[in-house]
């Protein structure tokens, strides 16, 4: 078994507009940005990026070039927005999800991570307190009013708890510290995150790897992401940039 | 309106901090709360960051950076000996689950009844969307829940207010509240004002306060 491409644009090379990719990482941590690059290169045209925090943040350079070649139709994500208010009137990507050209649809993030899992799972749809007393209780909060569905609630031992949905991405651009050419992979540190869930939520996972190895260097107590979730493995240099989303 | 004089950031998180008892598993919140982790150091009080790591250690700087390592707030920190790394669905299973003995968060405002405001500001123009995080789930699964805020916005408008009017991350749950000028408990029969910034009376906080103070028999300054 060799999942191995030789390149990030032949892994991506089949992704169809309006497809639906998870986007791993937690702001700067465990981000795809190899990946991420080729899809902008590749003009994937009304994409829905469902992220988990503000990978798009920590990847700003790449989430620019989204913007302006109008790439994105729809953002899902738990915290999508610079936190400075002077920041984001500046910024492009919020600009055009006020202007309307761009949905973002904002869910809590445990409540994202839980969505993954389930469809990771085959759990079609779940109950979770959290968001009771806010108006994710009443309606998915989305940026287009004609989007904003109406939720279902229901009480369980006298708390009441907001029906939420499994979320099945078409891909997803995973990140690891290691991977072999089976796709076990193994994270470095809080680079993890939303790796492993979304690497498993989605019909197609495409994993960069900083250091690709024989099966068997990764001790099976060692694998994170068994391989059985990853269909594709590119290897890409250890990336650096700036640890700040300010 | 008169200003006060109130503690600084840090000085708000000291205090807050102090309410923390040892052995409890705490999640900081953005902003003052994050400032807290400067005030625990040789305390047995253990860090979780809902990133997905557990007995998070100091902020790192320079030779010390590990891009892989940071806190909720993208900060790099480093690791303490017996700190653990998992990922966010069991990050999220332990906040959710009810497993933070105490969770310290900023806020826009806080209500009279417990219920506070922190994730949007419809002043923004955002069209109903802000940054919700992990907040509402820290909320939801927090066995104590502390607010660390500024008593008042920078336009001197109270963020005590008698109900909320940005839009809501929890109702009902804050338990106390740690400002520049006070110390509030929620209690069911409403705000009760337990501490104060030297020099200021109970009307001074009154001034800048929207609903109705209940005062403490033990009232007593604010002590570093």
């Amino acid at each position: 078994m060799n999942k191995v491409y030789s390149s990030a644009e032949e892994a991506i090379a089949d992704i169809p507009d309006e497809a639906t990719i998870a986007i791993a990482g937690f702001f700067t941590a465990g981000v795809p940005r190899v990946l991420l690059r080729a899809l902008i290169a590749r003009g994937v045209k009304d994409l829905t990026l469902a992220c988990g925090c503000g990978p798009l943040l920590g990847a700003p350079g790449e989430l620019a070039l989204l913007v302006k070649n109008k790439q994105l139709k729809r953002v899902i994500d738990s915290y999508g927005l610079y936190r400075s208010a002077s920041k984001g009137t500046q910024d492009l990507f919020e600009q055009a999800v006020k202007a309307g050209e761009i949905e973002l649809r904002v869910y809590p993030m445990g409540t994202l991570a839980e969505r993954y899992r389930a469809a990771a799972a085959g759990v079609p749809a779940f109950y979770t307190p959290t968001g009771v007393g806010s108006v994710v209780e009443n309606e998915l909060v989305s940026s287009i009013e004609e989007k904003r569905k109406k939720k279902e609630t229901r009480i369980f031992d006298g708390k009441r708890y907001i029906l939420e949905y499994c979320l099945p991405p078409h891909f997803a651009f995973v990140h690891a510290y290691m991977g072999d050419r089976e796709g076990n992979l193994r994270y470095r540190g809080t680079a993890r995150n939303f790796n492993p869930v979304m690497a498993a939520a989605a019909r197609i996972t495409i994993a960069e790897v900083e250091n690709l190895v024989e099966p068997g260097e990764i001790d099976p107590d060692d694998v994170h992401t068994p391989g059985i979730y990853v269909q594709r493995v590119v290897k890409v240099p250890r990336p650096t940039f700036a640890v700040t989303i300010d | 309106m008169k200003k006060f004089e109130g503690l600084s950031r840090e000085m708000i998180a000291l205090r807050a901090s102090r309410e923390i008892p040892d052995g409890s598993y705490v999640n900081l919140g953005i902003g003052i709360p994050t400032l807290i982790s400067n005030w625990i150091e040789g305390k047995d009080i253990i860090l979780q960051s809902e990133i997905g790591m557990l007995k998070t250690g100091p902020l790192a700087f320079g030779e010390g950076v590990d891009q892989d390592i940071i806190n909720a707030s993208c900060q790099p920190v480093h690791t303490l000996p017996g700190s653990a790394y998992f990922d966010i669905v069991e990050s999220f299973a332990m906040i959710r689950g009810g497993k933070m003995d105490v969770v310290v968060m900023g806020a826009l405002q806080v209500d009279e009844h417990g219920d506070y405001a922190g994730w949007a500001n419809p002043a923004r123009g955002l069209m109903g969307v802000g940054n919700i995080g992990g907040s509402m789930d820290l909320a939801a699964g927090a066995k104590k829940l502390l607010i660390t805020m500024e008593h008042v916005t920078n336009d001197g408008q109270p963020k005590i207010v008698k109900e909320l009017t940005y839009p809501a991350t929890t109702e009902g749950k804050v338990n106390m509240i740690f400002t520049d000028f006070a110390v509030i408990e929620v209690t069911p029969k409403g705000l009760l004002l337990k501490e104060v910034y030297p020099g200021l009376t109970p009307q001074d906080i009154q001034s800048v306060t929207e609903p109705k103070l209940m005062i403490s028999p033990d009232l007593k300054e604010i002590e570093l």
